[in-house]
């Protein structure tokens, strides 16, 4: 299996890293041809308005179109933007694949910008994540589950096939949450 | 619990910032315009480089009504520019909440010396590097992210490709070297012995690189991305273009597509003219910006 990392711009490396660790075989994605073959796709850190404008309407209608079709993807912070169906200050979303409305920097600006450790459901305890200019989960829908918070703020769920995180596991060395994505990815393929 | 401005939240912000292109801008209509072409990141500052290199005189920080300004004008994050060794301005646009701090050789340097001790600080600093001991020293000195010097203000690429070149070559010496021989390569390169020792861990700059310093179309954008760059900033380039919005989203398609000549070939065209740049044998030994704060 291959998972796939969107390259249009943001943190691909590190998540390449992160998979690398598992053993996971994986590939950059900047077009829609780059997305035959694979199995999952990463959605990485970065500007979610750079990404974007990056990626024209027909890829993200296929992003869209695989989605529904229970590919399974994992957003991180600008990921989880370009996954949420609703964005606070936009009339719409851009992939519109996980029912939660997200507000985009409120965690405040980069002095604001902190680590902390994280008890995810399903995941364990004691997680080390790194928020950068974070964006929170703020609303969601009664088939998202929400996995883990920080402060009364939600930063990570799932719904169904789509997985999010408002922080970078990627920026950090344990494989845990990779790991779960993985499980999500695996349980995919007959 | 929440531990803010450790390295790792610092250095993080320019991991996210790969890939993409940051835009030099002096007002917040010009933020605007970088945001909506696909900026990943906006500098703030009172001229650009080519404007400080035509006018001459003192240039200094930003005046901090114009950084809020354009702080309030886009959701992308703000870096502005201090002068090498200029704590205090550091200290003023850290109270601000820039979202990066830039010890530029663009503006005039306010120390002989000393650059700032950019360990003090939540926010994360940027500083430019010629070769691989001034990226180490400024490393050494806390600085979470490096860009090429280049020589800025001109339009041309030469200086910017001279430096990373310079970078990857001494990197790659790193790398090679026997254990025995690192200490001698420290002293040589003026680069303190545990720098090198973080390079060989990471197999690379353990921080993120970005070109910056001449860079003004398309092409200098995919030059620059190829030879190892990890992202592009544009200075002078865009808005002493001739159609700075259609050339702002040029460099940024070019900068994500850096490998594919064809896709550069199509934004590259019709895109009007660019800023006209200087010759950097025009420019005399007093003038040039990539020398001040080794």
């Amino acid at each position: 299996m291959i998972v796939g990392i969107l390259a249009l711009q943001g943190a691909v490396r590190e998540h390449r890293t992160s998979l690398e660790r598992l053993g996971i075989e994986s590939r950059i994605v900047k077009t829609m041809d780059g997305l035959r073959g694979l199995s999952g796709l990463v959605l990485p850190g970065g500007e979610s308005t750079a990404m974007a404008l990056l990626a024209d309407s027909d890829f993200l209608g296929r992003l869209k179109a695989l989605a529904r079709s229970g590919f399974p993807m994992f957003g991180t912070c600008a990921g989880m933007i370009l996954l949420a169906t609703g964005v606070q200050g936009r009339s719409a979303g851009y992939i519109e694949a996980i029912d939660i409305t997200v507000s985009r920097n409120a965690s405040g600006r980069q002095v604001d910008s902190f680590e902390t450790l994280l008890d995810i459901d399903e995941i364990g305890k004691d997680v080390p994540a790194v928020f950068i200019r974070a964006p929170y989960i703020t609303g969601h829908g009664s088939t998202v589950r929400p996995m883990a918070s920080h402060d009364g703020h939600c930063v990570m769920a799932r719904e169904a096939n789509i997985l999010v995180a408002s922080f970078h596991p990627e920026l950090t060395e344990d494989t845990r949450v990779h790991e779960y994505f993985v499980g999500m990815v695996k349980e995919t393929i007959p | 619990m929440e531990i803010k401005g450790t390295y790792r939240v610092k250095s993080g912000l320019a991991e996210m910032l790969k890939g993409g292109v940051i835009m030099d801008v002096t007002t917040a209509e010009q933020a605007k315009i970088a945001e909506a072409a696909g900026a990943v990141a906006v500098m703030a500052l009172e001229r650009v480089p080519a404007d400080i290199r035509a006018q001459g005189g003192v240039a200094r920080m930003a005046d901090p009504k114009k950084v809020q300004e354009i702080m309030a004008a886009v959701t992308i994050p703000v870096m502005a520019k201090v002068r090498i060794g200029h704590f205090a301005e550091a200290q003023i646009l850290q109270s601000l909440g820039v979202d990066y701090i830039d010890e530029s050789e663009v503006l005039t340097p306010a120390d002989p010396d000393y650059h700032i001790n950019k360990w003090s600080y939540t926010v994360p600093f940027i500083c430019g590097a010629r070769n691989l001991g001034e990226a180490c020293r400024r490393l050494a000195e806390g600085a979470a992210m490096i860009r090429t010097k280049g020589e800025p203000g001109t339009g041309n690429v030469i200086e910017a490709v001279r430096h990373m070149r310079m970078m990857n070559e001494q990197i790659r010496a790193v790398l090679a070297a026997p254990a025995e021989e690192l200490m001698t390569m420290a002293k040589d390169l003026g680069a303190p012995y545990e720098m090198l020792l973080a390079i060989r861990e990471h197999g690379r700059l353990p921080v993120v690189n970005f070109a910056a310093g001449g860079i003004a179309t398309p092409a200098d954008a995919a030059l620059m991305m190829q030879l190892g760059c990890d992202g592009i900033f544009v200075g002078s380039g865009i808005f002493k273009s001739g159609d700075p919005a259609v050339r702002a989203r040029a460099i940024v398609e070019a900068t994500t597509h850096f490998e594919d000549a064809a896709k550069v070939a199509s934004v590259s065209t019709g895109l009007g003219e660019a800023m006209s740049g200087i010759a950097i044998e025009e420019i005399p030994a007093h003038e040039m910006m990539q020398t001040r704060g080794q």
